[in-house]
């Protein structure tokens, strides 16, 4: 049975080159088109059985929100259909029509007829609704006084008071505190197992690795891959690191690639690769899993020093490591045109989950700042996952062994 | 189009909860609160009263009292108030609520409902000192007050319609809220509301009643001025009005309302 089936879903929006344009085409007896269509999305087609959870994502404009609005029925498609089977309650915009001057339980009446509940069914839930948002007696204090961690946690819990048949759930969830964040995937997983059937919409890699039982990527209105969660992770990062890269400098590599990265050039960086244990590429890695960041360099001049360096770096840019071949007594002297080296840095990935970036570098003494031949920042980017490893907090992972015992 | 209306009585409940709160939001933070309420009519009927019928000594003609003049204006100026509220809040309704309806899926004609009841709420707390004020002066007109309940509906109807279409319309050519507001301009000018057909040349007298509305405003002079019944045959322009009004607002309704969200 299918929660969800989409096909041949289109949407188009309409452009008039004047502002006469629209006039004169509604206007005209002929109704000839004025207009020209500027499609959002295209050939978009999938299922979602009952009770599974199907990931979204793509970068900004790719087309997630025009598919979210269609299938919450607040846009109708130009081409294509959707038929969903029960009742859908999005997470989309959290406190979308709370009125600020008024109460926390004022507020609730509103925004529960606003979703289509009765005042009976709301003051039923009412006392469920206020001991899940947890904001104690400001529940009869004007929403105007509230944090904004406070409303969110008022909205989810009306939202979510009456179990909905399918429940889309976007990055306004990430706002609130780990407490209430935890609480509220408590819910939407026990709304899962009793046959919620669950849409995901984020950049939030480890979200939907570890939630959904598929994902599909959009990019450009289309759907550009399919699949499972993690194969479509990877697809994802690839995608990314290709058009995320800063611009310092430019230049075009042999594939005519446009590569970012500064330097006198004496030395060239011929390719970068994240590989694991068995020398596959990776773009997902699992937390503690044994890395290795190989660079493969060529002289283009004769130089008296070489060293190679790489830089781990969090999404916020904060260095998390960085080493290089000096400090590690492997500096190379005397080097030809021409000669080629591969350097290989392995190490065990011990940070907290999330996204990191790359940074390399190919310079002559301990740090890059006296002569520096070659430096490319996110030369790759990967994601972390917390995948076998006990859960954690923070930015690393340290090895833990516990041990309880009766005293 | 019977879809629509039965989604709207099922957020019956929503209708009647926003009117309540746009009406005591208005007065929420004021030291006097609801006194607002009746102050302001109050005032408007007091210098009626005192500018026309005490400092200017204006009379009609073929009226007694010595507030005939100032009933007279009130009578008309009042329910053409409820029909310019209505109008001028029309042009915003949709893009005022842009946001809600891209993100929240519920009928778009609740938030027409809301502003029709709000001004109707408005209209009701005026309407009901004017009749305090009636009974105070003894004009009270009597039973021919009745007659002014089909005079506000055929009102109400024609407002309405043209609601839903200036909503519409203004979701898609912005110019619609500037040519409302200069309309409602004309529309009070051109309609007898601070004269009468009468005080107009006879040469020129049938032209004022080329506007459906004109029947409607001699109404309710009728009633409250003389105590008379409005001229029922004269209000089928006004009826017609309504009903064409109608199947244009309809007609928009279906075709434009899938496509207005792309648009707001």
């Amino acid at each position: 049975m299918n929660a969800i089936i989409v096909q041949g879903l289109g949407k188009a929006y309409k452009q008039y080159g004047t502002k006469w344009a629209r006039l004169r085409e509604w206007l005209s007896p002929t109704s000839r088109s004025r207009h020209h269509l500027h499609w959002v999305l295209k050939d978009i087609s999938f299922e979602v059985p009952k009770g599974q959870a199907l990931g979204i994502i793509g970068i900004n404009g790719a087309g997630k929100s025009t598919l979210l609005k269609m299938l919450t029925g607040t846009t109708q498609p130009t081409t294509g259909s959707i038929v969903i089977d029960g009742r859908v309650a999005a997470l989309l915009e959290l406190g979308m029509g709370f009125h600020s001057e008024f109460s926390g339980r004022q507020n609730v009446y509103m925004s529960g007829q606003l979703l289509g509940l009765t005042i009976d069914q709301i003051e039923q839930l009412m006392p469920e609704i206020e001991a899940f948002a947890g904001i104690g007696g400001y529940i009869d204090q004007p929403v105007r006084i509230y944090s904004s961690g406070m409303q969110v946690r008022l909205a989810f819990s009306i939202a979510t008071a009456v179990r909905p048949d399918i429940l889309i759930v976007d990055e306004a969830l990430s706002v609130g505190d780990i407490e209430f964040q935890h609480r509220s995937f408590d819910r939407i997983r026990r709304y899962q197992a009793l046959g919620t059937t669950l849409l995901f919409v984020s950049h939030d890699k480890q979200l939907i690795t570890s939630i959904c039982d598929r994902a599909i990527l959009l990019d450009g209105g289309k759907i550009a891959f399919a699949g499972d969660p993690e194969a479509v992770m990877d697809y994802y990062n690839a995608m990314l690191s290709e058009d995320t890269k800063p611009v310092i400098s430019q230049t075009l590599d042999q594939e005519g690639k446009i590569q970012t990265q500064s330097g006198s050039g004496e030395v060239q960086l011929i390719n970068t690769r994240l590989l694991d244990e068995q020398a596959l590429p990776v773009e997902v890695v699992k937390v503690g899993q044994l890395i290795t960041i190989e660079l493969l360099t060529k002289c283009t001049q004769d130089i008296d020093d070489l060293v190679a360096g790489f830089m781990i770096k969090d999404r916020l840019g904060q260095v998390i490591f960085g080493t290089n071949t000096f400090h590690h007594g492997s500096q190379l002297h005397h080097l030809k045109a021409g000669d080629s080296h591969r350097f290989s840095f392995s190490l065990p990935f011990n940070m907290g989950p999330g996204t990191y970036s790359v940074s390399v570098a190919l310079h002559a003494d301990d740090q890059h700042i006296s002569k520096n031949y070659l430096w490319q920042d996110r030369a790759f980017l990967f994601t972390l996952v917390n995948a076998g490893e006990p859960v954690f907090v923070g930015s690393h992972s340290l090895p833990t062994s516990v041990h309880v015992t009766v005293v | 189009m019977r879809n629509s209306i039965n989604r709207l009585w099922a957020y019956r409940g929503f209708i009647w909860q926003s009117v309540k709160r746009e009406f005591t939001l208005r007065y929420h933070d004021s030291i006097l609160g609801a006194v607002w309420i009746i102050v302001n009519p109050l005032a408007m009927i007091l210098i009626y009263t005192v500018i026309f019928a005490k400092v200017m000594q204006a009379r009609l003609p073929n009226a007694q009292g010595s507030f005939a003049y100032s009933i007279f204006l009130m009578s008309g100026i009042l329910p053409w108030g409820l029909f310019s509220d209505l109008i001028s809040r029309a042009p915003s309704l949709f893009i005022e609520h842009a946001s809600l309806l891209k993100k929240i899926q519920f009928p778009k004609l609740a938030l027409v409902a809301i502003a029709l009841l709000n001004s109707l709420v408005n209209f009701a707390v005026i309407f009901a000192l004017f009749m305090i004020f009636l009974v105070l002066c003894g004009q009270f007109p009597g039973w021919s007050i009745l007659a002014v309940i089909p005079l506000l509906l055929l009102q109400l109807w024609i407002g309405a319609a043209l609601m839903v279409i200036l909503a519409i319309l203004n979701v898609f050519f912005r110019d619609m809220g500037q040519l409302t507001n200069l309309s409602l301009q004309f529309g009070f000018w051109l309609t007898p509301i601070v004269y009468s057909a009468s005080m107009i040349p006879v040469a020129y007298r049938d032209y004022v009643f080329l506007n459906p509305l004109s029947a409607i405003f001699d109404g309710y002079h009728q009633i409250f001025v003389y105590g008379l019944l409005p001229n029922w045959s004269g209000l089928i322009p006004a009826g017609v009005l309504a009903a064409v009004l109608s199947l244009i607002a309809v007609h928009l309704y279906t075709q434009r309302s899938a496509e207005m969200v792309d648009e707001l």
